[in-house]
């Protein structure tokens, strides 16, 4: 079977939840065997694993005639694409815009980020979408989340297949119950439009039929799993601490709760001074969180490391002995599971989605910091607590892999198709 | 000749209310009171009421051939006398008939078989106090906690002098062999095992209502009838099993009580009689010795102690409470004594259990928590507070051995002081005595000769002495405490 999937981030690149998730599923449904899967993203850098997935940069794809030759299109992209398959695009290009901003290959320039003009972005890359849609053979069309639900819609026009979207996130979750009309009319749009709606857990599909008012028969929730570690990030080195040492770490943002971590962390430290917390990661909420800790004269205890990229993540979890993710509102949340691979215990809220699939975890409500502070209290105080999440929590989490969510898209795929 | 034993549980633990970690060395209350008050007046009326007074029908209606056991623990009894006193008027109404039997257990329903003798021997004895004072009998028959028996525990039950020991018919125990006859202890022959017939309780106490079981429904004539088909010299059935199977797990809308009213009259029919635990340890002979070289118990599928100790939490959680045992023996504190007492049921270790199927959906039905880490971090805090409380009685710089050489001491002082005081006491009767004498005397004197009365004075002034000696001495073996 061959599916276009239209995506916006993908590893090693990657800002958010949303890449990780995108790489595992794809490599997921790949292992499953009998998969072609193209793979369609903003602006790759060239150092993306392909083996499992065609990948297209829409960086790369003509919308504008241009007079090239094979070398300077060699010269130029030949690293991220085939050559011929940059004029068999060019055959394809569907509508005249040379009034768009195009470089010197007739190509739009995307950020691959999530930058001001996003929502300009997200048009030109409908636009480039119409071309792939005319240019290749597919039998499904999948669009992981809202940035690429135009995209889905346009190559769903354009050749009549099924189209099925990714809902890893949705506006409600992102604001907090405050929606931005514009978000919200491209993500609504998007549902309507899909043949099927694939979410990331039951909480996002309540809201999908709740505040969309979709079809519940339309709406299947696939839970997100976790690509196994490789050795170098399991061997990262450890820094070991002398106090205990729990972690928050992500965006800091509304959507993550960051204050009530601040203010457990507050409660444990009345108690039981030799803790320390750290809160990794940055967001718009960062300075606030800061002012925070210092009015609530936990500053000597409480640290900001700021943004970790890369095998630092991994540094950062190895020298944890919690881990907490407060999210008011959390689609699925990855993060938990990857601290749990690492063998560090984690508290999650009841309100984030992947609490529906974890048990040796400790839930609590994102409010409750007497709650939370005691199950941080608990982990560091009581060895066996310590353990026992760990060692299960490692066992759990070692059977959350890819192919079953994969198994489970696939399924969908061939219900769409009425096969 | 065949006969049936009966033998109803009933247990309640003092739940434990959320304790937050900086609740540690605030607050030394840990129970959730609402809690407990609300479900053994709940299970009160729904089974313990209605089946006790099943009980004494029967009794009444067969004039005293229908016979059986309770065992109650010390924690259930408490609640029942702070709750719902009326039950306890039925459970003496029941006593008075003479046919039913109260079996010996440990107190608190504890796990203290398993790691401490001596504190398992206390609750088992304070037990036997409590039902002595309430109903007016000495138990023969011990029922450890959850049926908890092995190898290990069998002299020391032997020692305290009961005749026998109830048990779960474990197959792993028994293979090949029936449970349906008396067996000895192995490490202690004298002993008598009485095992539970695991087909014919569960038969009641799970399948009874189970609409998919294929002998659904069960009658009173046709379990009696399967009773009675078991092989001629298989002579004891014992059907043990918690007293809430009737009208709890096993809803009065299901028949139950019909069911278990209708037992007797089958049972004549068949030439069945119903004996107590200590009937037939006294009147049936042990077949063989049954060895059990790891403790088994009735609960969850591999019938071990898995349902309390299966885990890291649960062992870690143990292991902490029975360090302080011995230093709690020591201690005199009232209130800490009964919360050690609460603190040691077997329940909120049960609560603690992360097997999961079938075990674990039993497990989490009588939990009052969402999750085992929640059980265990509520548990813990309560625990620590415990053990703060009770480092706070005696310096915990000294070692158990010194102190309880030192209480010796203390003790010793106290008895001597005692003894020092009375002496004392006589001494200042004497004086007194002589004083008077010697009033007496003076006034004769006067009468005779009135300037001899200035003499009196010095003489007053010696006789007070002994009494300041004394009370220095008491003052010194303070100082030496």
């Amino acid at each position: 079977m061959k599916a276009l999937m239209f995506g916006w981030e993908f590893p090693p690149h990657i800002l958010g939840g949303l890449g990780t998730a995108s790489y595992g599923l794809t490599k997921g449904m790949w292992e499953c065997g009998d998969m072609d899967i193209t793979f369609v993203i903003p602006k790759p850098h060239g150092d993306e694993e392909r083996h499992f997935a065609n990948i297209i940069g829409m960086s790369q794809v003509p919308v504008c005639w241009r007079d090239v030759n094979r070398e300077y299109v060699q010269e130029r992209i030949g690293n991220v694409m085939d050559p011929d398959f940059y004029f068999r695009l060019r055959d394809h290009i569907y509508a005249d815009f040379n009034y768009m901003r195009t470089n010197d290959l007739g190509c739009i320039e995307f950020s691959g980020r999530y930058p001001d003009n996003l929502v300009e972005e997200i048009n030109n890359y409908s636009i480039c979408a119409g071309v792939i849609a005319r240019t290749i053979d597919y039998d499904v069309i999948h669009s992981h989340d809202w940035l690429t639900y135009p995209a889905g819609i346009h190559a769903k026009q354009v050749s009549g297949k099924p189209l099925v979207i990714h809902v890893h996130a949705t506006e409600f979750d992102r604001s907090r119950g405050k929606p931005n009309p514009t978000v919200f009319g491209i993500e609504k749009d998007g549902m309507n439009n899909a043949d099927h709606i694939i979410t990331v857990s039951n909480l996002t599909r309540d809201t999908v039929i709740n505040n969309y008012g979709i079809d519940p028969a339309k709406v299947t929730t696939v839970h997100n799993a976790v690509t196994p570690l490789t050795p170098e990030q399991l061997n990262v080195p450890h820094h070991k601490s002398k106090d205990k040492v729990v972690t928050f770490l992500g965006r800091i943002t509304m959507q993550k709760g960051p204050e009530y971590f601040v203010e457990a962390a507050y409660k444990v430290l009345k108690n039981n001074p030799n803790v320390r917390f750290v809160m990794a990661g940055s967001g718009d909420m960062m300075n606030k969180m800061i002012l925070l800790a210092a009015e609530r004269g936990i500053s000597d205890r409480f640290h900001f490391p700021g943004f970790q990229r890369g095998s630092q993540v991994y540094e950062m979890l190895k020298a944890s002995d919690v881990y907490v993710m407060p999210s008011v509102s959390e689609p699925f949340g990855i993060s938990p599971l990857e601290a749990m691979q690492m063998g560090v215990p984690s508290i999650i809220s009841k309100q984030s989605g992947c609490a529906e699939i974890l048990t040796n975890v400790i839930k609590t409500d994102y409010w409750d910091i007497d709650a939370m502070a005691d199950a941080i209290n608990s982990i560091v105080t009581y060895p066996a607590m310590y353990t026992q999440l760990k060692e299960d929590g490692l066992n759990e989490v070692n059977q959350i892999t890819w192919d079953k969510a994969g198994k489970k898209v696939i399924d969908i795929y061939n219900k769409v198709l009425g096969r | 000749m065949k006969a049936i034993c009966f033998y109803f549980q009933i247990h309640q633990p003092f739940r434990l209310k959320r304790y937050r970690f900086f609740d540690i060395g605030n607050d030394h209350y840990y129970y959730d009171d609402f809690a407990n008050d609300d479900i053994i007046t709940r299970i009160a009326e729904r089974s313990y009421i209605p089946a006790a007074q099943s009980l004494l029908k029967m009794i009444e209606d067969t004039k005293g051939a229908f016979k059986c056991a309770l065992s109650i623990t010390g924690t259930a009894l408490e609640q029942f006398e702070q709750y719902v006193p009326e039950f306890i008027d039925i459970l003496k109404k029941l006593a008075a008939t003479g046919c039913v039997e109260f079996l010996a257990e440990t107190y608190a329903h504890s796990l203290a078989s398993l790691s401490d003798p001596e504190e398992f021997a206390n609750q088992v004895k304070a037990h036997d106090n409590k039902i002595k004072e309430l109903f007016g009998q000495s138990p023969k028959v011990l029922r450890n906690t959850e049926l908890i028996y092995c190898d290990d525990l069998a002299p020391q039950i032997l020692e305290m002098g009961y005749k026998g020991v109830i048990t779960e018919g474990a197959k792993h125990i028994l293979g090949w062999k029936s449970p349906n006859y008396v067996y000895s202890a192995a490490s202690a022959p004298k002993l008598k095992i009485l095992l539970k017939n695991d087909k014919f309780s569960g038969d009641i106490s799970d399948r009874f209502s189970n609409t998919s079981w294929d002998e659904y429904p069960l009658t009173a004539d046709k379990y009696m009838s399967w009773i009675a088909s078991t092989p001629e010299d298989q002579q004891i059935i014992n059907l043990f099993m918690n007293l809430e199977v009737f009208g709890d797990f096993q809803p009065r809308e299901t028949g139950i009580f019909q069911f278990l009213e209708a037992l007797p009259r089958f049972a004549a029919e068949k030439g069945i009689e119903f004996w107590t635990p200590s009937t037939a340890v006294s009147k049936l002979k042990a077949v063989d010795s049954l060895p059990v070289l790891h403790p088994i118990s009735w609960a969850d599928e591999a019938r071990d102690t898995s349902a309390w100790l299966g885990n890291k939490l649960q062992n870690e959680a143990f292991n902490k409470l029975y360090s302080v045992s011995e230093r709690v023996r020591l201690c005199e504190d009232r209130r800490l004594k009964q919360d050690w007492n609460y603190l040691q049921a077997a329940d909120h270790f049960f609560y603690m259990s992360t097997k999961n199927m079938h075990d674990g959906s039993v497990h989490s039905q009588f939990s009052p928590y969402d999750t085992p880490f929640d059980a265990f971090t509520n548990y813990m805090n309560v625990l620590a507070d415990f053990i703060v409380r009770v480092e706070e009685q005696y310096p915990m710089s000294i070692d158990n051995e010194e102190l309880s050489s030192l209480l010796t001491t203390i003790r010793n002082q106290e008895r001597e002081i005692e003894t020092l005081n009375r002496e004392a006491e006589s001494m200042r009767k004497n004086i007194e005595h002589f004083n008077e004498e010697h009033l007496l005397r003076e006034k004769e004197a006067e009468k005779s000769a009135a300037p001899k009365a200035k003499k009196t004075a010095p003489k007053a002034k010696k006789a007070s002495a002994p009494k300041k000696a004394s009370a220095k001495k008491s003052s010194e073996v303070k100082a030496a405490e």
